[in-house]
């Protein structure tokens, strides 16, 4: 599959009255077409940032790119201009924020906003286009669709004026979709819901999805490949199975084990201590041993590398040199590994 | 007789319009609600933003008035409960959703979980003091935090706050309203975890208010499904969660993404599928009206709100 977008050594900074926020650190990633790769991470990762670097919507002049590239079909976008940007937003790839109203226009009526993207990028008829205007309010789950249509976001909730903004990105047939929490805010039956259209419209389309989010629970059934993000740094990457199923870094154990689960409702869940670091700051070696109770001597003086597990999974920890002394995960991750070996047995047994 | 016995509550506000300004309908936030729970269990009220949970807490607690219905509490009725019963309305108290908007910004830590204190008792600033530095510790903060400010603490820790202040009177039952939906998974197990401890340790009863299925399951014993003000469905965790009856519940139930590998295909093909039944037999599980039926028992812990034919 070709590489769609390549993000190289990606850091960005902000100025503030205190001095550098680091906000990301150095990251890698690629995505292909038609895949959908997730990024996760705890609030205050960088993960918001790291899409607003992409799609050159950082609050200037404070935040900043410092180092990186980022290809987009082969082009750095970072040196783009605001017009050739403005354009690629519109057209290639488009996102969806948490907050909703960083995407709507207050002054325009809703249909008018979704209408747009159709006449424009999909070279529709207006009548084409409010007909499908229509079709995506209904798709998103915004009942009496014809009458919103003529109403501003103000008149809408939160919720639907979040399913609104996912119906103008999906309106212009993008390539990338960046979805950044977009189901947060909503309630489950429709989280799931959005969640399938976007798989059924990426289907469709074959455009790609970067899906952002804090649950890792909402990725499980929608990435095909999934990073995982730490103050500022991609700890772990690999494909969804790597990441459910055979988990390296510490920080994702602590993710999978600190979520509720249909069979964890007897026990201590395996919460996280303590909170993560400031990044003003960012602490020396593993910005993630202060909270992690694996953590290496190691640890406290020198960042991991990122070491290789196999042809898709990365993760940076010390617990994978050769050295290093052998650590089992928690019960509940380890409980989910042999769940999904045993599977494989299942599978191969049938073949 | 129940620790808590809600009898058909109903709280309906009041919509003015006109020129008037005249009462020209009703939002029915919640119509006609029962249920009952025991000492040291947890309850969960579940169901999408708007199906009336925390106007249900609200009443409970006094904050809204109810419209209707009676709301018995260890034997008292404490319906629109007056003043007077202040002994009662202490041993009843609320946790709220939003660590960050629930604490007042500009009261320091002392001053935010003394504030109930201050209300029902009469201590020295000693006393006060101790029992606040008491009170962090159960809830495991560092004693520092007295002097700080609510923006000084992490949203986990604002949370703790919120449940020292709530849990200074030493209160029987907490009503906690969504506390750990803003939360980070991470931090929410942290809360979680403590929410559970304290219950240990107290001997509280909580009623959970949640829309994350996986945390409800987590925490609850039984559990009652809303859909616009009123029960679709009520059960233990065991009930709702292996056994779904009504179509509403079973699309929430479809809704949990499970990890787990041995489910994960199953799961997308039982979504499918609650997804067919719920666009073809939508109608017979609503009335003319959208709103639910009224709740029939299928078993002696199991009640679904199901047509009268069936
Ligand atoms: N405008 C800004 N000024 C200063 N710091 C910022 C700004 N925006 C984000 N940051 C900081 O950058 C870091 C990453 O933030 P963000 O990408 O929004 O996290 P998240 O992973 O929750 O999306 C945080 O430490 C945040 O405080
Ligand atoms: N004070 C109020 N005045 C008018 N309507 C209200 C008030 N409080 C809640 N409502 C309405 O009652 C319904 C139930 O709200 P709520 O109990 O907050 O739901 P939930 O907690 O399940 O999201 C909603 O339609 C809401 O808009
Ligand atoms: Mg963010
Ligand atoms: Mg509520």
């Amino acid at each position: 599959m070709s590489k769609l977008l390549e993000v190289k050594d990606l850091r960005v900074s902000f100025k503030t009255y205190s001095g550098e926020v680091q906000a990301v650190r150095g990251i890698d990633f690629d995505l292909k077409k038609g895949e959908t790769l997730a990024i996760v991470g705890e609030s205050g990762s960088g993960k918001s940032v790291t899409t607003k670097a992409i799609t050159k919507l950082l609050p200037e002049p404070q935040g900043y790119i410092k180092t990186g590239e980022i290809l987009f079909e082969g082009q750095d976008i970072t040196k783009y201009s605001n017009k050739q940007m403005q354009k690629l937003r519109g057209r290639d790839i488009s996102t969806v924020f948490q907050d909703p109203m960083t995407s709507l226009n207050p002054t325009m009526k809703v249909g008018k906003q979704i209408a747009e993207g159709l006449i424009k990028h999909r070279k529709m008829s207006k009548a084409q286009a409010r007909e499908k205007t229509i079709e995506l309010l209904e798709l998103v789950g915004i009942p009496q669709a014809e009458k919103r249509l003529n109403q501003f976001p103000h008149q809408f909730s939160g919720g639907m004026r979040q399913r609104a903004v996912v119906a103008i990105a999906l309106a212009c047939n993008p390539k990338i979709l960046i979805a950044d929490e977009p189901t947060t805010a909503l309630d489950v039956t429709i989280q799931a819901q959005i969640l399938e259209l976007m798989k059924d419209i990426q289907r469709e389309m074959d455009s790609a999805i970067i899906f952002i989010t804090h649950d890792l629970g909402v990725v499980a059934n929608v990435a095909d490949r999934v990073a995982v993000m730490y103050a500022g740094k991609i700890v772990e990457v690999g494909t969804a199975d790597d990441i459910f199923y055979n988990p390296k870094h510490p920080y994702t154990w602590g993710l999978l084990g600190s979520m509720p689960t249909l069979d964890s409702d007897e026990e201590e869940l395996f919460a996280i201590p303590g909170s993560p670091p400031d990044m003003l700051n960012p602490p020396e070696g593993d910005a993630f041993a202060p909270r992690n109770r694996f953590a290496l001597e190691i640890d406290t003086q020198m960042e991991p590398p990122m070491f290789q597990v196999s042809d898709t999974h990365y993760a940076a920890t010390w617990l994978l040199h050769e050295y290093a002394p052998k650590i089992e995960p928690p019960e509940s991750v380890q409980r989910r590994m042999q769940g999904f070996a045993s599977m494989d047995d299942g599978k191969d047994g049938e073949a | 007789m129940a620790f808590l016995e809600v009898e058909d509550l109903k709280v309906h506000f009041p919509v003015k319009g006109g020129i008037f300004g005249r009462t020209v309908d009703h939002i029915r936030a919640v119509d006609g609600v029962s249920f009952s729970l025991e000492k040291g269990k947890t309850y969960g009220l579940v169901g999408e933003s708007g199906s009336g949970k925390t106007t249900t807490g609200r009443a409970i607690i006094g904050l809204n008035r109810a419209t209707a219905g009676k709301i018995t509490y260890n034997g008292h009725d404490i319906t629109n409960l007056k003043k007077a019963d202040l002994d009662v309305r202490k041993e009843i108290q609320m946790i709220f959703q939003d660590p960050y908007s629930s604490l007042n910004p500009k009261k320091r830590v002392l001053d935010i979980i003394a504030e109930p204190l201050r209300n029902y008792e009469k201590l020295s600033k000693q006393e006060e003091k101790k029992r606040v530095l008491e009170l962090l510790e159960l809830v495991g903060l560092s004693s520092e935090s007295i002097t700080k400010y609510p923006h000084q603490f992490s949203g986990g820790q604002r949370q703790r706050i919120g449940v020292a202040r709530a849990i200074a009177l030493k209160p029987k039952l907490i009503i906690a309203d969504e506390p750990v939906s803003a939360l980070d998974v991470s931090v929410q197990a942290q809360v979680l975890n403590f929410m559970e401890d304290i219950q240990e340790a107290l001997g509280l009863t909580y009623i959970f208010i949640g829309h994350d299925l996986g945390v409800i399951r987590h925490m609850c014993d039984d559990i009652g499904i809303m859909y616009k003000g009123r029960y679709v469905e009520e059960g233990t965790v065991d009930d709702i969660f292996d056994n779904p009856q009504h179509i509403y519940t079973k699309r929430l139930v479809a809704a949990i993404p499970d990890i787990n590998p041995e489910n994960r295909r199953e799961q997308i093909y039982y979504r499918q599928e609650v997804q067919k039944e719920y666009e073809q037999s939508y109608d017979d599980y609503f009335g003319d009206d959208g709103l639910a039926y009224g709740l029939k028992p299928i078993s002696e812990t199991h009640l679904v709100a199901l047509p009268e034919k069936g």
